[in-house]
């Protein structure tokens, strides 16, 4: 769902060639032969398609969700309450939505300088042989299924973080985001942070390959004529090409590392009720999917699948913000390079 | 030009390698010992109609019916029974739906509307079947209270330390009021981690009704499949007994075979009349002990957890087939296959089976109950 509402990177990428000659014919140009008919009334089919997919998950959502959130006796927004089984019906998302919001974060600043770095690799400096070798091992870790990426994350990198935690602990300790919440270290907000981030890290640095491979060699040549170094080369050339591709590429990881599922759900311990609130990364809790996920069995009323899907309905919002964000600031970034 | 080549090269062998991890990463979810082609069945093959059964419902019977279900499908090679583990409740909606034969439940159908809800299950179900909803009792799972705490083999506890101990009022191992119901064992200054179910289930029902029903001084909230107490909260019966396994200290509640399974200490409970191990023989007289709710076949149970019988184990949960009575008019021809089916499940020797893969045998008196049941249906 959230890859539907996701910008692609392809479309957003500037032409070097400016627009074509016959772009502004397009919707004229048409011979009116079968074929061409045939072929652009299947392509408008599939636009309008997606269109009406986004639009129907949404009124899923809200038919379900709006009963629920009608009997609602606390703040949806800002209470951490769970309670749809009996009456009051009390449930707030403040809880799932910090959660979610956190973990993402954290995985995107793990894995947006990684994959760009692994990008620019790939591009700029590795051999041949190597970058081909390199470029498929990074998007065969796309084919790793969340479940294993779970697993791993809570038997085995889960059983390192302990240092980690006592490390980062020991010298921001002070600060809230850093405060012991007594959970074990196999099963933080920080362990699901970092599992996220290798999940994203393909998606990251497969599109950000594709737009640095893409930079004009007029560009780099300029900046290598005039003196620069291979450093300065892709800060002057490379970096301000590809930037609207890697924000793209980070819209699409990030719309992966909050609607992941599986892999939070087994390694993220829930909190109990009544736990007082932590802003910690080392506190446990549950996202908007691995909570909805987690539950999905015993949806038994209409009033507690509401209250799930209502949940839901945040998280669907949640993305179409940041993907409406990332629209504004590749647009904006347009103007500037063309 | 050649760079472009080589990035499809590049990428048709990621596909390439794609492909090949996918099909070696396809899922396992069982912790079944199913043992396929299984042995001693008693059905006869007269008792072998044909055709296919369908049902779905508790996860906590998983094992049990599957084993249940390869053992007579080896002994009748035409029929073909199918069993979705999705959850109680969506067992009990499916078959109010009409879109299964039986639904495997860990409560018997409710006779009061659940909250928030104006329907009444056991209506819904008569109804949609057209006569009578039979509840039968068919797997009985004893829920374990599981540990791993280093040297400490041998743990009793009572209902208001267990109570005590799940909602975070007993913090260490070493605890005046642990080592005073365990004399001669050595406890730890050891913090206590305990860990929950954290999706909703029937086993955290049980248990906290066990809890409240034993101990309801020291167990204040009101029992239900969503946890109430403290601790960290873990997917699944897998998740709380892999965690108990990681972390020194922990303790929890699940199945037994979960218990078993990842070698945790099993605590002795004593309910009053001197601590029980949990044996599948133990298990079985606290079934006994439990009054029928139902009328005639409809073998609806009320466990009595604060039992006092001597050498009854007290936390369990008995999951139930749920059947039509009277098949409807459409299903008539399904009617011999669910007798078959349901008779072998209940059969002694199956339930005897059941103990190697931790549920505990039915207590003779049910087992002929449920066995009288099965024959009146048609």
């Amino acid at each position: 769902m959230p890859s539907s509402t996701a910008v692609s990177a392809a479309d957003e990428l500037p032409n070097p060639k400016g627009p074509g000659p016959f772009l502004k014919d397009r919707v004229t140009a048409g011979t009116g032969r079968l074929g061409d008919r045939l072929f652009g009334g299947t392509a408008r089919g599939a636009g309008v398609l997606v269109i009406a997919m986004v639009t129907l998950i949404a009124v899923f959502l809200l038919s379900q969700a709006l009963p629920a959130l009608a009997k609602d006796n606390v703040n949806f927004l800002t209470s951490t309450a769970w309670n749809v089984d009996g009456t009051p019906l009390q449930f707030g998302i403040a809880n799932l939505l910090w959660v979610t919001v956190l973990s993402s974060a954290i995985a995107m600043l793990i894995a947006v300088p990684l994959g760009v770095g692994v990008a620019l690799f790939i591009t700029q400096y590795a051999p041949i042989w190597l970058s081909r070798t390199a470029a498929s091992l990074v998007d065969l870790l796309a084919a790793v299924p969340s479940i294993v990426y779970g697993l791993w994350g809570l038997q085995v990198l889960g059983t390192h973080m302990d240092g980690v935690q006592a490390a980062l602990q020991s010298l921001f300790g002070w600060f809230p985001l850093f405060s012991d919440a007594g959970i074990g270290a196999a099963s933080t907000i920080l362990t699901v942070s970092v599992v996220l981030s290798i999940m994203v890290l393909p998606i990251v640095t497969a599109l950000s390959r594709e737009v640095f491979a893409q930079t004009p060699t007029s560009h780099t040549d300029a900046a290598l004529a005039l003196g620069a170094t291979r450093w300065e080369m892709i800060r002057t050339a490379v970096l301000p090409f590809g930037k609207p591709g890697v924000i793209s590429a980070s819209m699409l990881g990030l719309g992966r590392a909050l609607g992941e599922t599986v892999a939070v759900m087994v390694i993220l311990s829930a909190l109990a009720n009544d736990t007082s609130w932590s802003w910690s990364m080392f506190n446990g809790g549950e996202t908007f999917a691995s909570k909805i996920a987690n539950n999905a069995a015993e949806f038994d009323t209409p009033q507690k699948a509401g209250a799930f899907m209502a949940a839901g309905l945040v998280l669907f919002l949640l993305t179409f913000l940041v993907n409406a964000i990332a629209r504004v600031v590749i647009e904006r970034r347009k103007a500037f390079i063309e | 030009m050649k760079n472009q080549s080589r990035r499809r090269f590049a990428s048709v062998t990621g596909v390439a390698l794609v492909g090949t991890l996918a099909l070696t990463a396809c899922g396992s979810d069982n912790n079944a010992t199913v043992t396929p082609g299984a042995s001693g069945t008693t059905t006869a093959a007269s008792d072998c109609p044909t055709g296919t059964l369908n049902g779905e419902g508790s996860s906590a019977q998983k094992n049990a019916i599957e084993q249940a279900i390869s053992d007579f499908q080896a002994a009748c090679s035409g029929a073909t029974v199918n069993y979705n583990p999705t959850g109680s409740g969506a067992g009990i909606k499916q078959f109010i739906a009409g879109q299964v034969d039986f639904a495997g439940s860990d409560s018997a159908l409710k006779d009061k509307p659940a909250a928030g809800a104006t329907n009444i299950e056991q209506a819904d179900a008569d109804k949609a079947c057209g006569s009578p909803a039979w509840n039968l009792p068919m797997v009985t799972g004893p829920i374990a209270v599981a540990y791993n705490v280093k040297g400490v083999d041998k743990l009793i506890l009572t209902p208001a330390v267990t109570a005590r101990i799940f909602n975070g009022v007993i913090k260490t191992w070493n605890d005046p009021a642990i080592a005073a119901i365990n004399p001669g064992v050595k406890l730890p200054a050891q913090a206590i981690k305990v860990f929950f179910r954290s999706d909703e289930s029937g086993t955290t029902d049980n248990f906290t009704k066990y809890l409240k029903a034993a101990a309801a001084s020291d167990w204040p909230t009101e029992p239900g499949k969503k946890w109430t107490g403290k601790g960290e909260g873990k997917e699944k019966s897998a998740g709380v007994a892999n965690a108990v396994k990681a972390t020194d200290g922990g303790v929890t509640y699940a199945e037994w075979s979960y218990a078993k399974d990842n070698k945790l200490g099993i605590a002795q409970i004593d309910n009053g009349s001197g601590p029980v191990e949990l044996t599948g023989e133990s298990v079985g007289k606290a079934v006994t002990a439990a009054t029928q709710t139902g009328q005639g076949n409809d073998l609806k149970l009320k466990l009595d957890y604060a039992t006092k019988e001597a050498g009854a184990y007290p936390i369990l949960l008995v999951t139930y087939e749920i059947v039509c009575s009277k098949s409807k008019s459409k299903d008539s021809a399904k009617a011999p296959l669910t007798t078959a089916f349901l008779k072998s499940f209940a059969a002694a020797d199956m339930q005897t089976k059941l103990q190697t893969i931790g549920y505990a045998p039915l207590p003779a008196e049910i087992q002929a109950k449920v066995t009288t049941a099965i024959d009146a249906l048609s």
